[in-house]
């Protein structure tokens, strides 16, 4: 599986997938950096990407080990769960059922959270916390990501240039502005990665039982696109209100 | 100690939001993976049913939130 397709999905998936994580991480750390200070902000971040780099580096070597259909099968069912979990909520906020996630008022939140703190002895030690939590919570899922859509056709470098390429632009656009990320249309990404990561799953699930796909790699786009209509058609009828009342009833 | 159960926290988060999806989503793979493994289904079969399989799990997640919503 070295064709275009497989690569540039794989690219595209991790540098979506990534790029939502690291907007989310980076509201904290500007959050804490404008708040308190850019030393705890960037000490918190970067003991954060040390840890997820020690992390990779003890447990990763270990997937070289696992044979390639029982890795594939393993993936892809991870891959579904995570997959539709980021669909289901997609959909949901498409519908207006949950709210939309805020970038402006997750950065409100940390900010009065850490301006009560101001005060504290150990405001500095607090505020290098909350910054280590963010992008340590959020490189876990990065990780997860890059492993998950690499792994199983050993294409994790390709994954994590997609990865490294959405935390070198989310660097320099939220340093360029110097704000939250907020007119980032997270919806629309968690949608289109929701739809990626599932599609993954099943390819590769499918894969692992033994599956031979007709048009080989080719069929990861069907199965996107599969999803992809079934899902917007999802969209459609639950924002009809006629379905709405449908299902209440 | 804490830093390794915020990790577990949130990796288990990760795959699990709502209970009901991730638990039909699971059901699903066992019986196709039984049935491809133990009945001899073919496994082409197999990845359509699951296909299929997760796009009614999906629909029927979605409604369900909605329907709770739409009863409050």
């Amino acid at each position: 599986m070295h064709g275009l397709t497989p690569i540039l999905s794989t690219v595209a998936a991790s540098f979506l997938a990534s790029f939502v994580e690291v907007v989310e991480a980076f509201t904290i750390v500007l959050a804490v950096g404008v708040t308190r200070s850019w030393r705890p902000a960037l000490t918190g971040a970067a003991l954060a990407l040390a840890l997820l780099a020690a992390l990779v580096l003890a447990f990763g070597p270990l997937l070289a080990l696992v044979p390639i259909t029982v890795l594939q099968f393993v993936v892809g069912v991870l891959l579904i769960l995570f997959g539709m979990r980021w669909l289901r909520k997609a959909i949901l906020r498409g519908v207006g059922v949950i709210a939309l996630h805020d970038e402006d008022a997750a950065f409100s939140k940390e900010t009065a959270a850490l301006q009560q703190q101001a005060n504290d002895r150990r405001a500095d030690y607090l505020a290098g916390l909350a910054a280590f939590k963010a992008v340590l919570l959020e490189g876990v899922e990065v990780v997860f990501i890059v492993i998950a859509v690499g792994a199983a056709h050993a294409q994790t470098f390709y994954a994590s240039l997609g990865a490294l390429a959405a935390f070198i632009l989310v660097t320099i656009i939220g340093l360029a502005v110097h704000r939250p990320l907020a007119r980032v249309p997270e919806n629309a990404l968690k949608f289109a990665v929701g739809l990626m990561l599932t599609s993954f799953g099943i390819f590769w699930t499918g894969e692992g039982l033994g599956a031979d796909w007709p048009g080989a790699d080719l069929a990861l786009l069907a199965i996107f696109a599969v999803i992809a209509v079934a899902s917007f058609a999802i969209v459609r009828w639950l924002r009809d209100p006629k379905a709405t009342q449908g299902a209440a009833r | 100690m804490k830093v390794l159960r915020l990790i577990l926290r949130e990796l288990v988060g990760m795959f699990i939001d709502d209970g009901s999806l991730a638990t039909l989503a699971l059901l699903l793979i066992v019986a196709i993976t039984a049935a491809v493994k133990l009945l001899a289904l073919p496994p082409l079969a197999g990845g359509v049913l699951l296909l299929l399989g997760c796009l009614v799990i999906l629909l029927y997640s979605v409604r369900r939130a909605t329907r709770r919503r739409s009863g409050q």
